[in-house]
């Protein structure tokens, strides 16, 4: 080890504190939090988080909306990063790399005035 | 090294290339599940390091992407292949500046190492899926990667010890020969 490896390691500490609270303290507060759905980038759905159900992905996914979380249950890849991912429920995403299905938390308004004026 | 003929570093090469791809098959049966998903102790790295140790930039960068296309096409796609390029290409292009500045000891240059090649990775999940949500899991993926980096890096700097312990050794048998 050398004196100025400590630079290296505090860097890169510190870009990924930083990077983690410019991710997840501005997305503490949505208002009425809706499950969105992105296949291959494309929309494929959104969701209310208040009544649980039980949702199909295309072929391999399925996921779960209960007591206003959503978790991946279900998915045919083999390393299942998604289904072990933590469930979400005010922000933040899941994500299945192999079949490119991505689960995120957005505003209820999103895209309508009242998203900007809130 | 300054006095190795062609046949010596084409040797070299190849075998620093297949000890690579063993690594990647080691790691593809036993996967060293870290309790992250995703994170993987990247054993073929320590070759990478040794390579860019040993021989330099060019050299490690050839191994590096024959190692990513060979992996491709026994255990994966064409999409890990895209994947692993990008992350063993950061990679190697921060450790290369980095190791450029001789400021900093080779495990603190194998740990960056180890986080640009989850940001590699990241972006390209970013551009396939053409979405910004992966980047929830850049934070974590960064500390992960410092540190499997750093013990890559470690294992790495005793095998670059011992290398030139050897080289030294046979050197001075040389001269007693002559």
């Amino acid at each position: 080890m050398k004196k100025n490896d400590w630079i290296v390691f505090t860097v890169v500490t510190a870009a990924a504190l930083v990077l983690f609270l410019l991710l997840t303290l501005p997305k503490g507060r949505v208002k009425e939090p809706r499950l969105e759905i992105l296949v291959d980038g494309k929309h494929y759905g959104t969701y209310s988080l208040e009544t649980d159900r039980e949702i199909r992905i295309g072929e391999g996914n399925v996921c779960v909306i209960e007591n206003g979380e959503v978790r991946m249950t279900e998915a045919d890849c083999p390393d299942k990063s998604c289904v072990h991912s933590r469930p979400i429920a005010e922000g933040g995403s899941i994500v299945c790399l192999p079949n490119r299905v991505i689960l995120k938390i957005v505003n209820g308004e999103e895209g309508g005035p009242d998203a900007v004026a809130e | 090294m300054p006095s190795r003929s062609k046949a010596v570093k084409a040797a070299y090469l190849g075998l620093l290339l297949a000890l690579a791809v063993v690594m990647g098959y080691v790691e593809y049966r036993i996967p060293f599940h870290l309790g992250i998903p995703g994170v993987k102790l990247g054993l073929s790295n320590i070759v990478i390091v040794i390579a860019l140790y040993e021989l330099g930039a060019l050299p490690a960068l050839l191994i590096s992407v024959l190692r990513v296309g060979i992996v491709a096409l026994l255990f994966g796609s064409p999409v890990s292949a895209l994947y692993g390029l990008a992350g063993t290409g950061f990679s190697l292009l921060v450790m290369t500046v980095l190791r450029r500045t001789d400021r900093f000891s080779l495990i603190a240059v194998s740990a960056a190492g180890g986080a640009a090649h989850e940001l590699g990775q990241i972006l390209t999940a970013a551009l396939l899926l053409k979405s910004s949500a992966v980047f929830y899991y850049l934070p974590v993926l960064l500390i992960a990667g410092e540190l499997t980096g750093a013990l890559i890096g470690f294992v790495a700097a005793l095998l670059h010890r011992t290398l030139k312990k050897m080289e030294k050794g046979k050197r001075s048998e040389r001269r007693d020969q002559e």
